[in-house]
């Protein structure tokens, strides 16, 4: 059905290093041009809303990793001419942690990170 | 599966809702038995019969998954459709009209 | 320190106080956080208010002397009084009461009648804190806010009725008098708007946006099975679209009304242009002035306007040539005594609160020393919540929410179930018992200190500290998440992570914590009861690390 066969090695990847490696992304650098779009503290841990806008030339890919996730790869989006390197979905959170945005343009690879805070709450003014 | 499609100013946005458990597999039911690991894996969505979206999906996705995108063209009337398949192999494809 | 004790001296203190000189041609009224509270009360301010990293000293992170001195407040008078604990039961028992709805609609029908034209706005936290409004399932406070005038409000505590009833009150009460606005609540399906982001009201020939900005962590400090299908957050873009597009329409004055909570607000303010000033609450915050914060497209002044009607903001804008040019702000405090009741608000809350006089004139006991609330750890209100719950529940360890409302009594008072229920009354009020262990103990305090303590505002929630019964601990505010809770002792005995201990509270938010056990005020009520006359008791206070010579702390 999709083009590229889903990438079990990166999806099964239990650290941050392991699944970027087997996405081919290396260590990828950081850049102003990708932008996190979430949430400052999860109202729903298990319903996260997390959008990235790239503004890089020629964005082919986005990814969204969850750094404190057993599985930190949530989602890898292929993005083919003519479509916005603009994408939302919602992830799983368990605890407080990075999510980080992997986008890869003109074939090489840079990523931003935001934290986003699971709190117990309660509280009030 | 809830799908809305909208052009405006020469740009269509989808937003999707799929109805899916995306069970990751390390929860535990009642009895302690592991519940089986059961997600969507991968997702295409189609403006026409051209492909506008593909997307990989691992169990951190949440249940019920939401996706939205955006892309060049789609006129009033054009069909967009979004299949997904799962790890068990199960699939499904709905489809609308753009507004 | 000279207090007007006559009556004559009172009267003319009261016409200087409200006689406030009209400017411009654009007024807005802005009242916040009364928490229901339709009579007069006492309402001690906090001689603790930390403000942490950039937030150190700066509004509102100031109390006592160095606030007197931070707005150039005349100390010993009125006004010293109405901003800040300084002198409390003294001073009160001078001064007399203050808020009380009869009262506030006197002031406000004087301030619209010398500004034609005058908004009353509303910054939400208004549904919520007495018994007679959670027996009337909010509908005592709808009603007192139609009849005072309230023009426009935003949401916090009211989304405790649910989301069916707070829709309830948008459509059938409010159709047609009160706009509800919050650009940040959308649906959690697909993001659509559930209230109107702003309205646009003509203001003496000049149109004016007023933008709202609903509590943006109620499903996370508020049950969130109370608005399952409603998302909130920040939401800094929609607020610059929401701005943009009120601009577009027109809008000559762009004004945010926010439950943010104000070191929220001053961020925002940052980073968001086009807002001409957020009149903000949430935090309680009697704020005197403005604070004008500069951004890229200009300056936004920010307010706050305190809590449990005691004060009510004045803005009055002079507008020319399409935007705001000048300003006057005055906070007012509304002091029972200075302002004769308006009659019909007076008439409509005697009726409003018949049914339930006996219920809520029942004396519980008398308190020996002066119980209140508000400041970032136990006041003694909280220390009596958590000694009663450890005497009810048999427990080793009481935690009791920081909420910021909650009114005071003097030494002397009966305590009657009406100020109990003034510190208790929500609509998820059971009490819990759970075995904790010391580990958990500290994750949740530790939690909580974040979320009052994280150097970004972003990440606060704006509620207090939780209190904290039986329990010792040392605070470091400066130190990261996970590092700030430290000492945590037991009769004398350090807290081992591994064992388990007897944990009483209440206000859960978790759904399955629903009728988890008996309202806290039954719980608490017997407790006073039995006791009669409580006793001034010691405050069970952390000992802090780091805060020496911050200006928002004073012992
Ligand atoms: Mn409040
Ligand atoms: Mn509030």
């Amino acid at each position: 059905l999709a083009e590229a066969a889903w990438n079990k090695s990166a999806f099964d990847a239990k650290t941050l290093d392991t699944a970027m490696s087997a996405m081919g992304a290396g260590k990828p650098v950081e850049s102003a041009d990708v932008q996190i779009t979430a949430p400052d503290i999860a109202e729903n841990g298990a319903v996260v809303p997390v959008g990235v806008v790239s503004n890089l030339p020629n964005t082919e890919q986005i990814s969204i990793m969850i750094e404190k996730n057993p599985n930190m790869l949530a989602a890898t989006f292929d993005i083919p001419a003519g479509t916005l390197p603009d994408v939302q979905t919602r992830v799983k959170m368990g605890q407080t942690s990075d999510v980080y945005a992997v986008v890869k343009a003109d074939g090489k690879y840079y990523m931003a990170k935001k934290e986003i805070k699971v709190t117990l709450g309660g509280c009030g003014g | 599966m809830r799908i809305r499609a909208a052009a405006k100013e020469g740009v269509t946005e989808v937003r999707v809702l799929m109805s899916h458990v995306m069970e990751t597999g390390q929860r535990k039911d009642s009895s302690g038995a592991v519940i089986p690991a059961h997600f969507i894996t991968e997702l295409t969505a189609k403006h026409n019969d051209k492909v506008v979206l593909s997307a990989q999906f691992g169990a951190s996705v949440s249940t019920n998954p939401y996706l939205a995108f955006k892309f060049n063209g789609g006129a009033k009337g054009d069909k967009v459709a979004v299949s997904w398949v799962d790890n068990k192999g199960d699939s499904r494809t709905d489809e609308v009209q753009i507004s | 320190m000279t207090l007007h004790s006559d009556i004559a001296r009172a009267e003319a203190a009261a016409e200087k106080l409200y006689e406030l000189p009209k400017f411009g041609n654009v007024s807005l009224l802005h009242m916040t956080d009364c928490h229901a509270q339709l009579m007069p009360i006492y309402f001690r301010e906090p001689n603790v208010n930390l403000g942490v990293g950039d937030m150190l000293g700066k509004p509102p992170h100031v109390v006592g002397e160095g606030f007197l001195k931070a707005f150039g407040v005349k100390p010993g008078g009125a006004e010293a009084h109405a901003f800040t604990y300084l002198n409390f039961v003294e001073a009160a028992r001078n001064y007399g009461k203050v808020g009380g709805f009869a009262h506030l609609s006197t002031l406000v029908k004087k301030m619209k009648a010398s500004r034609p034209g005058a908004l009353l706005l509303d910054g939400g936290d208004t549904w919520q804190g007495s018994g007679t409004a959670l027996w009337t399932n909010a509908q005592d406070m709808v009603d007192a806010c139609k009849l005072l005038g309230v023009d426009v409000m935003t949401l916090h505590w009211e989304s405790t009725y649910g989301a069916d009833r707070v829709k309830e009150i948008e459509e059938k009460d409010f159709a047609g008098k009160i706009d509800i606005v919050a650009q940040n609540v959308r649906t959690t399906d697909f993001e659509d708007p559930v209230f109107k982001p702003y309205v646009i009201k003509n203001i003496n020939g000049i149109p004016v946006a007023i933008v709202g900005q609903a509590f943006p962590y109620t499903p996370i400090a508020n049950p969130r099975w109370m608005t399952p299908n409603w998302s909130f957050g920040i939401q800094e873009q929609g607020m610059q679209e929401a701005v943009d597009a009120a601009r577009a329409e027109g809008a000559q004055v762009v004004v945010v009304l926010s439950h943010n909570g104000m070191d929220v607000d001053l961020k925002l303010a940052g980073r968001v242009t086009g807002i001409d000033a957020i009149f903000g609450g949430h935090t309680h915050d009697g704020m005197p002035a403005p604070t004008v914060v500069t951004n890229p497209g200009g300056k936004t002044l920010v307010t706050n306007a305190g809590s449990n009607g005691k004060f009510l903001g004045v803005m009055d804008f002079d507008v020319r040539g399409g935007k705001v040019v000048d300003f006057r702000y005055k906070l007012l405090p509304v002091f029972a005594n200075m302002l004769p009741a308006d009659k019909e608000m007076a008439d409509f809350i005697d009726k409003v609160r018949a049914p339930f006089i006996e219920k809520l004139s029942e004396k519980l006991a008398v308190t020996e020393g002066m119980l209140y609330r508000r400041g970032n750890f136990n006041g003694s209100w909280d220390q009596l919540l958590v000694d009663a719950l450890i005497a009810e529940k048999d427990a080793e360890i009481a935690f009791s929410p920081g909420f910021r409302w909650g009114t005071s009594l003097l030494p002397g008072d009966t305590i009657t179930m009406e100020h109990l229920l003034d510190q208790t009354a929500i609509t998820y009020p059971w009490t819990t018992v759970t075995d904790m262990s010391g580990e958990m103990i500290k994750t949740v305090l530790e939690d909580v200190a974040d979320n009052l303590f994280n150097p970004d505002p972003y990440y606060q929630q704006g509620g207090d500290m939780v209190r904290v019964g039986g329990l010792q601990y040392s605070c470091d505010p400066n130190a990261g998440m996970g590092k700030r809770i430290d000492n945590m002792m037991l009769k004398g005995k350090r807290i081992e992570p591994g064992k388990t201990y007897k944990v009483a509270g209440w206000a859960p938010v978790s759904e399955a914590a629903k009728d988890s056990g008996p309202a806290v005020w039954d719980v608490v009520a017997n407790y006073l009861r039995a006791q009669k006359v409580i006793s001034q008791r010691p405050l069970n206070l952390p000992s802090l690390k780091g805060m020496d010579g911050n200006p928002g702390v004073a012992v």
